[in-house]
């Protein structure tokens, strides 16, 4: 057994920035257990531009954001990373906590740690999960799986493809393809609006006279080795299909970006109280779950539109795990739960330590489009902080600032409700 | 293997599926030449890959038929042969229930046929009982059937453990040998696919759907086989325990009704569908046929959300207008023997299946055959990550680093047992090969992540490019070219 301080489940973006976080806080020993044979997560296959615009204030691609990072980690004495290296269980402990893993080096790992950050990412919904009827071909891919044929290993997997679902890697992915020759027939969504950034629907389709179907889906599957069409149909407002709507289209690839799943399997074996909605751990203000001395961040504790938003993130849950390991923290915390309400499907944190001294920041995402609505963070009837959105959107995480002092004057057992405040009625129109 | 075309045999097993595997298992016993024929690009392709996974306890079937006397044969080998085979198995016992009052003379009706047919410790339930027994359940459940010996069984794995047991014995495979064309020798048969042609003294028939195409190839007009579609769904592990003994609704004219029933390897399964189709490749799902298993389970279990589905597939079963299983030698030619017809409980019945029509074919070809000297009745236990201890894991990897790095996350699957996998014998040759193997790909992101590394790994083993590594032999090719 090799005890540590900290063990960080992922190197990703979200574990290498937990990690350098703790660092920078005085943790001195700390192991980053990563699966993949390179740090840097999903962002290695991520070769399109976009990323670190809020945090680094320049435009940067997936494996140049990624780099910036492992440079550090690479650098920094008092991180080790194992690559290859599979986490298998975390059996949470009264004062320390158990890791084991396994690698091809070292065979089966043993990890005695003071905390964990669990930081594992997540996976995207493949196409079983929507019961779409019909054959089950070769052609039929997630959009994140086509991606790392194309980017990473150079193949192409079809030349005439359908995408459903028109989240930002449905929407990156469509613009890769048709680059490497391949006709993005058509993007069909089936709410009434895209899911993805606004950016990404005009450099990914507009540009490229890619068409996107709205309130649209596939209803069949043809083709027996290999796929040869879809057919897809308008829904109705319960999302059913419409008779008389269906459009068959010859293609040889589906792809699918239909939503993305926080990869939690160790974390509900470890017991650890889950969020229905996010599908990720209950946390508090330092992303730390139920369980003292471990701590959850990036797409694994709730799936981020951006990569800026995950650093940020697990800076906190690196700050938040150097001060337990470190017996910093506050040891008598009084929680305070928040709530999505009117509109809002989630906040993360869901709760919040009424003494804690920091400007806080929570995030939510709302359940449909608004337009020139605003949102407001109220406890019981008490307006706290109303702000103004011209725009609101599923795809787009949103925030609102808290002062310690606002958090401090609250009574205990007091509950803060994030809401939608409509005022010239919504706007379903993408 | 193409060059194995022309050569002779002294008996050639016509479908790889469950009951083809288990014959050539039992072939493989004896000092005889055999060969299996499939068409596809593996075993278990047809019914066996895509079917409700149950060891029936055999309530079911007439009395006197084949179908009764090889489903209570049959459940009794099942425990016995998955041990041997290494194929999980596991008896958790089985219910039919009455919706209403009126279904109860079905449920005495399907106790008297039971025991007519040999099958132990059938019991009536009262509603209590079966509540106490089964608690999400219809509360309004008038009573149930209860048989204990009813379990749950992995078919596509105890078809590649046969196979790989059968070949391991001796028996040849031939893959992607489709029958097309049969001509009669003196002494037995001539069989042609589109490019390659076997001989054999002895034929036997276990084609699935396709066996009353044999049949009439080898000049036998005896039968007909309708497929008749059933479709299923596939629940996420999460929805574990929501039954957990197999749970039918009573029979109908089409079939068992819609059942539910925990798998194997904990995940839950809801169907089959029953409809009569004429295409004997059609595995399409449909819209109805999904949406009217839903509405069926919901009757069974009716506070139960159908969430967290993983995938919907397919089966065929060969229904046979004999309404029977047909095992015998053919009138027509007595060196032509017939395994047709299985549909359920076919699974159930396949090792009694097998070992009745292995004797037939011995008899065909003159009476006694010695046995091998050598014969090995089970296979090596696969090494299965996920259903190690911390303490055999650090051993297995010791021993080969390969089982260390870990393909699959969502199942545990490591590069040691895909490996495995392909390099047993009748080892897998595609991706769906190595998911049923190992697998690899059957979990929640059902192949996401772990594809790509699959089809790396089969490429490199098989020395081919990446471009002809397919999902499921022919032409499911995954990628199409490379770009750079």
């Amino acid at each position: 057994m090799e005890a540590v301080d900290l063990v960080v489940i992922g190197g990703g973006p979200a574990g290498m920035a937990a990690a350098l976080e703790a660092e920078k806080n005085g943790v001195e020993r700390i192991l980053i257990l990563e699966r993949a044979k390179t740090l840097g997560g999903i962002l290695e296959q991520c070769i399109h531009t976009g990323f670190g615009l809020h945090y680094f204030g320049e435009e940067l691609s997936g494996p140049e954001y990624a780099d910036r990072f492992i440079v550090l980690v690479e650098q920094n004495p008092h991180i080790e990373v194992k690559l290859g290296a599979m986490a298998l269980e975390v059996i949470p402990g009264e004062n320390r906590h158990r890791v084991f893993a396994v690698n091809q080096a070292e065979g089966l790992l043993e990890l005695d740690c003071k905390a964990v950050i669990l930081a594992m990412g997540c996976r995207e919904r493949p196409r079983g999960a929507l019961n779409i009827p019909g054959t089950r071909p070769a052609g039929i891919l997630s959009a994140g799986t086509a991606q790392k044929y194309v980017n990473l290993e150079g193949y192409l997997p079809g030349r005439e493809v359908v995408i459903l679902g028109s989240g930002d890697i449905g929407l990156i992915t469509a613009r890769r393809m048709t680059m490497e020759g391949a006709r993005v027939k058509l993007v069909c969504e089936l709410m009434p609006y895209s899911s993805g950034l606004t950016r990404n629907i005009v450099q990914c389709l507009e540009d490229f006279n890619i068409p996107l179907r709205l309130s649209c889906t596939v209803v069949g599957i043809h083709g027996r080795e290999r796929l040869e069409a879809v057919t897809v149909a308008n829904v109705d407002e319960n999302f059913r299909p419409i008779p008389g709507t269906e459009e068959t289209i010859p293609c040889d690839l589906l792809l699918f970006s239909v939503g993305l799943i926080p990869e939690n399997e160790l974390s509900r074996a470890a017991g650890i109280a889950m969020d229905h909605v996010t599908a990720g751990a209950v946390v508090d203000e330092l992303r730390q779950t139920g369980i003292p001395g471990i701590f959850a961040c990036g797409n694994v504790l709730h799936v981020h539109d951006m990569v800026d938003f995950v650093t940020l993130e697990s800076q906190l849950a690196g700050a938040g795990a150097a001060a337990y390991i470190r017996g910093t923290h506050d040891p008598a915390p009084e929680y305070l739960p928040t709530r999505g309400g009117n509109g809002v499907r989630y906040v993360v944190p869901q709760r919040v330590n009424r003494r804690q001294p920091q400007p806080l920041k929570l995030y939510f995402r709302v359940g449909e489009v608004y337009k020139n609505a605003s949102v407001r963070l109220r406890c019981g009837e008490t307006t706290l902080l109303q702000k103004k959105r011209p725009r609101l959107a599923p795809g787009e995480m949103e925030d609102l600032l808290l002062k310690p002092e606002q958090l401090a004057a609250l009574p205990e057992g007091a509950e803060l409700t994030i809401e939608v405040v409509e005022r010239e009625g919504k706007d379903q129109i993408f | 293997m193409l060059n194995q075309s022309g050569r002779s045999y002294d008996v050639a097993v016509i479908g790889a599926g469950v009951v083809g595997a288990l014959i050539a298992r039992q072939l493989g016993r004896y000092d005889i030449t055999a060969v299996v024929l499939e068409r596809a690009n593996d075993v278990a392709q047809g019914t066996t890959k895509a079917n409700s996974a149950i060891v029936h306890a055999g309530f079911d079937a007439k009395p006197g038929s084949n179908k009764a006397k090889m489903n209570v044969a049959g459940n009794r080998l099942m425990p016995g042969l998955c041990e041997t085979l290494h194929v999980p198995f596991r008896n958790n016992g089985s219910l039919v229930i009455a919706l209403s009052e009126e279904e109860l003379p079905e449920l005495q009706r399907l106790l008297v046929r039971g025991e007519a047919n040999g099958v132990p410790g059938l019991r009536l339930l009262d509603r209590s009982e079966l509540l106490a027994m089964e608690p999400q359940v219809n509360p309004e459940a008038a009573a149930a059937l209860y048989a204990p010996t009813g379990g749950v069984v992995s078919p596509y794995e105890l078809c590649v453990a046969a196979a790989e047991n059968a070949v391991a014995n001796g028996v040849t495979l031939l893959r992607n040998f489709a029958v097309e064309r049969i001509t009669r020798e003196e002494r037995g048969f001539v069989l042609f696919s589109a490019r390659e042609s076997v001989r054999a003294g002895v034929v036997i028939n276990a084609a699935g759907v396709f066996a009353d195409e044999i049949a009439r190839m080898a000049g036998d007009e005896s039968f007909r086989i309708r497929p008749r579609r059933g479709e299923y769904i596939l629940l996420d592990s999460s929805q574990a325990g929501v039954v957990e003994k197999t749970v039918f609704q009573c029979p109908s004219k089409m079939g068992k009704g819609v059942l539910i029933t925990p798998t194997v390897h904990g995940n839950i399964l809801i169907g089959p569908s029953a409809q009569d189709i004429d295409d004997r490749e059609d595995l399409a799902t449909t819209h109805g046929g999904l949406r009217g298993i839903q509405a069926a389970v919901r009757r069974t279990v009716p506070g139960y959300q159908i969430r967290d589905i993983i995938t919907s597939f397919t089966g065929l079963r060969a229904h046979c207008s004999r309404d029977d299983f047909v095992l015998e030698a053919s009138a027509a030619n007595p060196r032509l023997i017939h395994a047709a017809g299985v549909e359920s409980p076919g699974l159930t019945a396949a090792p009694a299946i097998a070992q009745h029509i292995a004797q037939l074919a011995l008899k065909a070809l003159g009476g006694a055959c010695a046995e091998k000297a050598g014969w090995v009745p089970g296979r090596p236990a696969p090494l299965r990550m996920r259903e190690l201890s911390h303490g055999e894991r650090r051993a297995a990897i010791a021993k080969n680093p390969a089982y260390g790095r870990i393909v699959c996350r969502c199942e545990t699957v490591s590069e040691g047992e895909i490996l495995d996998a392909i390099r047993a014998p009748a080892g897998a040759t595609d991706v769906d090969g190595v998911k049923r193997r190992t697998r690899a790909g059957m979990g929640r992101c059902q192949g996401g992540f772990c594809g790509p590394r699959v089809l790396e790994l089969l490429a490199r083993e098989l020395g081919l490019p990446s471009e002809e590594i397919t999902k499921c032999g022919g032409d499911s090719r995954i990628l199409l070219n490379k770009t750079k």
